[in-house]
């Protein structure tokens, strides 16, 4: 063998050959990017649309019918849609508390010895994640809530009064107090009100959500060995017992990851909102688009802020996650 | 489920700026050079953003044809255009989609009792074009007869129903505001939803232009158990638009609406149109019906149009006059009064600059 056999051609060379190609696609793809935003900037600019943030600063001009911060039309169009985003998240946060424990309860439900409360879970399942949300919540707000009545013939219980106008329960008053709904010159007062709007949606995102997360845990909880079950119940455990002790437990391993994804489809369906008027950070966002013409500035806004939610909410799980895992000793 | 289709609304959008290039179409012959004009006239069809929900300026029959005010505004443009009233593809849309449709080209032209404003006809704003005004409108309340609801002082501390996306919902605000009445506004994404709340008793008045109230009232199961209230919250003049940067299609949309009001001041219906034509060709002392019709001349090949555009507009629709008793006015479900929208020459405010 002589050495210039050994001398290999750079051409061919399995040290330089992918790095040429990699080099070679990475230009390609880096021309595309530059002539994409190079078109998006030029088009954009031509449209007059060109990204602009100055309008955030400029007063709103419109009122919100619910706020948890103080709001008026005064205030410039960021602390509209900060009292937007305060109301997604106010819903999304009752709606997740609210979805898991209906859940919950309707997937250890589908488990119970009891055969009507078995197939009442069943039923409840099936019938509500068949039908798309916004039908269900253009249901729970045009046909139940807004059926209700006004006045003296308003629904009531004790602590709670749910009438056309809303939803009113009794809480602490001044001087920690307890204090219940009363009528005063025929409309109803109470310490805590909920909006008729907030609690239609409120409530058609737990019935649907509810269903999917009763779901989760019952495949949760049928992965957990029948062996279990039986050691449970030879130890002389109760069915609750066996349930809360030794078997949920377990299946938390399973439930988690999948009530992740529950939780995100929740968060993201709360912008069906403004199907029965209610104010959240989509509803804002349409009337500050409509009033500013910044489409692409808000849509961004939103996006970005769905987005933000969505990860947090899956950081969250993915922590609870790492607690239920099983720790090797 | 998806949160909302009007999510990918900003999609198109976005991908409409960023795949298309700046192309430098030279526009069709007569020296008028649009790249809008020659697009219509390539597809042979006239791509028209309506309400196509608002009986009277846009609603699709059950025949499956589009009737109302705004709809023959799209005809009366495809006539001058192409020559035919039928060459019109319409597309609904919502008043938050509308300016984004305009601006990504997904429409020629918007006819969709869109109010003419500063911030949408401004470059740093909207940045559209509006052509004359075909219809005078104004904000105003409906209200139950039975609530007692007269004035806007009756209104404190009650819940408004309001569309989404539109300018009432800054009117209302304003003159709440001014007055000092505090007030919950309930906003719907459409107008079906907000009128159900409304008739489901969540609110005890709605708020709208005053064209668009009555018109829904027409559609309610009891006309007669509501009112508008005297009370006029701002000026609504209702525009057709086209996109800005285009200015030889701009002017082409504005004098054929234009024409529309000229031809009822000159008494050209679409019964005698032709009769005029005729009545033109044979005498040549009618010079300014001539011109008007196309006779003599080139205002048509100045705009880039037909030099029979005139004719051809207003034998498909009718002149202004017919075109608003037909789908407003008298001959229609909504009766209702020209008031400001007549004539500049009996009062109103609809007025032609000269064909000349």
């Amino acid at each position: 063998m002589s050495a210039t056999l050994k001398r290999i051609p750079w051409w061919r060379d399995r040290r330089v050959v992918p790095w040429i190609v990699q080099a070679a696609v990475g230009l390609v793809l880096l021309l595309v990017i530059t002539l994409l935003v190079g078109n998006l900037v030029r088009n954009l600019t031509a449209a007059g649309m060109l990204l602009s943030w100055r309008w955030l600063g400029q007063p709103a001009s419109f009122d919100v019918a619910e706020s948890l911060i103080p709001f008026d039309a005064s205030m410039p169009y960021w602390r509209a849609l900060l009292v937007g985003l305060v109301n997604s998240l106010r819903v999304i946060l009752v709606g997740l508390v609210g979805a898991t424990l209906l859940g919950t309860a309707m997937g250890m439900a589908s488990f119970s010895g009891n055969g009507l409360l078995r197939r009442l879970a069943r039923v409840y399942v099936e019938v509500i994640r068949n039908i798309p949300l916004l039908l269900q919540l253009l249901f729970w707000y045009f046909v139940v809530f807004l059926a209700l009545p006004n006045g003296t013939a308003a629904f009531q219980l004790p602590g709670i009064v749910l009438s056309k106008s809303g939803l009113y329960l009794a809480w602490f008053a001044q001087g920690f107090s307890w204090q219940g709904p009363e009528l005063v010159n025929g409309v109803w007062q109470a310490p805590l009100r909920l909006s008729v709007e907030f609690t239609a949606l409120l409530t058609g995102l737990i019935t649907y959500t509810g269903a999917f997360v009763a779901e989760v845990v019952r495949g949760g909880i049928a992965s957990v060995s029948k062996g279990q079950w039986e050691a449970a119940t030879s130890l002389g455990l109760h069915w609750s017992a066996s349930m809360r002790s030794v078997v949920l437990p377990q299946a938390l391993r399973v439930i988690v990851p999948g009530l992740n994804s529950q939780y995100i489809s929740l968060a993201k369906n709360s912008s069906l909102a403004v199907a029965v008027g209610y104010v959240d950070l989509y509803s804002v966002s349409e009337t500050t688009l409509n009033q500013t013409g910044r489409a692409l500035e808000v849509f961004l806004l939103l996006l970005g802020s769905y987005l933000i939610i969505d990860l947090l909410i899956s950081a969250v799980m993915n922590g609870v996650n790492q607690l239920v895992q099983i720790r090797e000793r | 489920m998806q949160p909302s289709p009007r999510w990918l609304l900003a999609l198109p959008l976005l991908l409409a700026f960023t795949l298309t290039g700046c192309a430098d179409d030279s526009g069709s012959g007569g020296g008028v050079q649009s790249m809008k004009l020659s697009a219509i006239r390539g597809r042979d069809k006239l791509v028209c953003g309506v309400d196509g929900k608002l009986p009277g300026f846009s609603f699709l029959g059950p025949d499956g044809t589009y009737s109302g005010l705004d709809a023959d505004t799209c005809r009366a443009v495809a006539a001058a255009v192409l020559g035919d009233p039928a060459k019109v593809e319409y597309r609904d849309l919502n008043s938050s989609e509308r300016f984004a449709a305009l601006a990504s080209g997904e429409v020629d032209m918007l006819a969709r009792n869109t109010t003419m404003t500063l911030s949408r006809d401004s470059a740093g704003g909207n940045g559209i074009s509006f052509g004359p005004t075909t219809f005078f409108d104004g904000q105003g309340l409906m209200a139950p007869v039975a609530s007692g609801i007269r004035t806007l002082k009756d209104l404190a501390g009650k819940p408004i129903c309001v569309e989404s996306g539109t300018t009432t919902e800054l009117n209302l605000a304003d003159r709440m505001r001014e007055q000092g009445i505090a007030y919950t506004p309930l906003k719907f994404q459409t107008g079906d939803q907000t009128y159900a709340a409304y008739l489901g008793g969540r609110c005890v008045a709605v708020t709208s232009d005053r064209s668009q109230l009555a018109a829904k009232r027409s559609s309610f199961p009891k006309p007669d158990e509501h009112i508008l209230l005297p009370e006029v919250m701002s000026k609504e003049p209702l525009t057709p638009a086209s996109v800005n940067g285009d200015p030889a299609w701009a002017d082409a949309m504005r004098w054929t609406v234009f024409a529309l009001f000229q031809a009822e001041e000159l008494g050209i219906t679409k019964a005698n149109v032709a009769a005029k034509v005729a009545e033109a060709k044979a005498n040549k002392n009618l010079a300014d019906l001539r011109r008007f019709l196309g006779v003599e001349g080139d205002f048509g090949k100045q705009l880039g149009l037909p030099a029979d555009f005139v004719p051809k507009t207003i034998a498909a629709v009718g002149n202004y006059g017919e075109i608003f008793e037909r789908n407003v006015g008298s001959g229609s479900p909504l009766k209702l009064e020209r008031s400001e929208n007549r004539l500049w020459s009996k009062g109103g405010l609809i007025y032609s600059p000269p064909f000349r």
